[in-house]
């Protein structure tokens, strides 16, 4: 059999132990899912001003409107259906996520490597940011750049990326330490293959496990991180609507018992974060050599 | 020893001084403040008044210079929406936090801990996966959305509890707090316990893991052989034993409180600085952003100085490497 395969059959196997955790995958695909083709998958195109009537305004859940259109979980104060609120939410919520997960995890993991590659002053002074950096509560972090700079996509989506990227740094240079002492590494230096080789050629797929572990705790934090930031106001503008914008939205509605407005997307919102745990803190015990 | 508090402390006065020019230019980049704070119908000469008033004319390096020296001198400049000092007004609203923080520490500890406690002495139990699992849901669970369920629930829905502001105010010892009143107490309780989940998460795993750890030592062992009784070794041996590295780690985490209370404060209106700077941001009020920004990072940089310095102290380790440097 193809070894690649193997592996793969292997690590599933390992992977599906865990009842918890291949729930938690599955409910996480049905959302990327219905993230990736809300346009589809909604009942109504949430901000299409042609089909959002006013004269909806906060209906209950289950509710139907003179035309004969189906609410099942209400509508918000400006009409829009909820159920397409909150899938178009989440296109936004993980789109905004996995963006800044990704650029942190390559500006990290760059750092981290080549910190341990390189040594010396470059790497205390690398460190050194990072610890620095750690010191501080993400949310003050992306606090700082937002109330410095303005909200914004790019604002926020820089503010995530700067928020995690020292825990991708600090993993990937502990695991690429371990690496740079194993005999390939010694060999592709003997073939006098370039640092640059070595160190994304040979070293960074090796040190991959742990990274992947701290990519899907993060992205969870980061989502989580995103929506407090847009509830607050200082996150994503009203023209991105993520799930913690449509939170804050029904958040003025709660003293009318309107609870829907802002439960639903919260719901939304924590079954995907915790879904995300779940398979993370699953994905860390499986490579936690200690546990086996 | 000496070079090792040294290095730190000239890294922490450069971290202020960057953290200065950060919070400094990026505030002066965004909006127009002239716009927002002078009533539009206030002819030229009035405008020109205010610019001059609020230093706005003057070129932005300026501006940062006069920032820096005043900064030194506790002048952060005066807000422009209260008129009043930057560092005044967040002064004032400084207490409203700290108790906020301090309970919310409290109501952490006290329900984290003998539920981590629990679920490390009988790990394989149905209620410890239950608290596990909880604590899992309890880091997941975004803390604003979570204190609008609390509002909705408690404050709307049934009516037990007030869900805004800090209520009356009691004197004990010179010190006004909400702490000491009962209507207070009612007041403080939800937010306190909606800013406490996410401690509460983290200890009861703390707390667990630790106890897992301790229930292998050989003194456990020794006092179950010596025939003490289980409760006896539950709240002295191991409760003692778990108790003080649990409160270093939470101590330490206590910036944290305080920085995720803007939240929390946000949500219930409750009058601290973390309500403040969110008010601030959307009034444009530069002077209060970079005052609460300049504060919160003076705290911080000297917290981590701190604890770097007392770990010193506690673990010669790092002295010896220190002095290497």
């Amino acid at each position: 059999m193809n070894p690649k395969i193997k592996k793969i059959k292997e690590f599933w196997k390992d992977f599906s132990s865990n009842k918890v955790a291949v729930v938690s995958l599955i409910v996480f695909m049905l959302i990327l899912f219905v993230a990736v083709f809300a346009p589809l998958v909604s009942p109504t195109d949430p901000y299409d001003l042609n089909t959002v009537s006013i004269m909806n305004s906060r209906l209950a859940p289950f509710s139907e409107d003179f035309s004969g259109n189906y609410f099942l979980l209400g509508t918000d104060g400006a009409g829009r259906d909820m159920v397409s609120a909150i899938f178009y939410g989440l296109r936004v919520s993980l789109g905004v996520g996995v963006l800044s997960g990704i650029f942190a995890l390559i500006i990290g993991s760059f750092f981290g490597i080549s910190a341990a590659f390189f040594g010396g002053k470059y790497e205390s002074v690398v460190m050194r940011i990072v610890d620095i950096q750690l010191s501080f509560p993400s949310i003050l972090v992306a606090l700082i750049i937002l109330a410095a700079f303005g909200k914004g996509v790019e604002k926020t989506i820089i503010a995530l990326i700067l928020v995690q990227w020292a825990y991708y740094a600090r993993t990937a240079r502990s695991s690429a330490l371990v690496e740079l002492n194993k005999e390939y590494v010694d060999a592709a230096r003997c073939l006098a293959f370039s640092n640059t080789r070595i160190m994304f050629k040979h070293i960074l797929p090796n040190c991959m496990a742990p990274l992947i572990v701290v990519g899907t705790l993060q992205t969870a934090h980061a989502i989580s991180l995103e929506a407090t930031l847009s509830f607050l106001g200082l996150g994503l503008p009203i023209t991105e609507p993520s799930l913690g914008l449509l939170i804050g939205n029904g958040f003025e509605y709660m003293y009318s018992g309107d609870y829907w407005i802002s439960i639903f997307p919260g719901v939304a919102l924590l079954i995907t974060v915790a879904s995300i745990n779940l398979v993370g803190d699953h994905l860390r015990d499986m490579f936690n050599p200690r546990l086996h | 020893m000496t070079p090792f508090i040294f290095t730190r402390l000239a890294q922490s006065v450069l971290v202020l001084f960057i953290m200065s020019l950060l919070v400094f230019g990026g505030v002066n980049l965004v909006g127009d403040p002239v716009e927002m704070l002078i009533n539009p119908e206030a002819d030229q000469a009035e405008v020109e008044r205010v610019i001059r008033e609020l230093g706005l004319d003057r070129p932005v390096t300026e501006q940062y210079w006069y920032f820096l020296v005043n900064a030194f001198k506790g002048d952060l400049g005066d807000s422009f929406i209260f008129g009043e000092p930057a560092l005044k007004l967040i002064i004032q609203r400084m207490p409203a936090t700290l108790e906020l923080a301090l309970f919310s520490l409290f109501i952490s500890l006290v329900i984290a801990i003998p539920l981590g406690i629990y679920a490390g002495y009988k790990p394989e139990s149905k209620t410890s996966k239950i608290i596990m699992g909880g604590s899992i849901l309890g880091f997941s669970m975004p803390t604003f959305w979570v204190g609008i369920i609390f509002i909705m629930i408690f404050a709307v829905h049934l009516g037990w509890l007030p869900s805004t502001g800090r209520g009356e105010i009691g004197t004990f010892l010179g010190i006004n707090s909400s702490l000491f009143t009962l209507n207070g107490l009612s007041h403080v309780f939800l937010p306190a316990l909606n800013l406490a989940l996410f401690k509460i998460s983290s200890v009861i795993r703390l707390t667990r893991a630790g106890t897992r750890e301790i229930i292998l030592q050989d003194y456990i062992t020794f006092a179950r052989s010596k025939g003490l009784s289980e409760k006896r070794i539950v709240l002295v041996h191991i409760l003692k034993n778990i108790l003080i590295p649990i409160v270093t780690v939470v101590g330490l985490e206590f910036g944290s409180l305080i920085a995720f209370s803007t939240v929390t404060e946000t949500v219930f209106a409750w009058p601290g600085m973390g309500k403040l700077i969110i008010d601030s941001i959307y009034n444009l009020d530069r002077p209060v952003i970079v005052a609460y920004l300049m504060i919160i990072v003076t705290f911080f940089v000297f917290l981590n100085l701190i604890v770097d310095i007392l770990y010193t102290f506690l673990d010669p380790r790092v002295r010896i490497k220190g002095d290497g440097q």
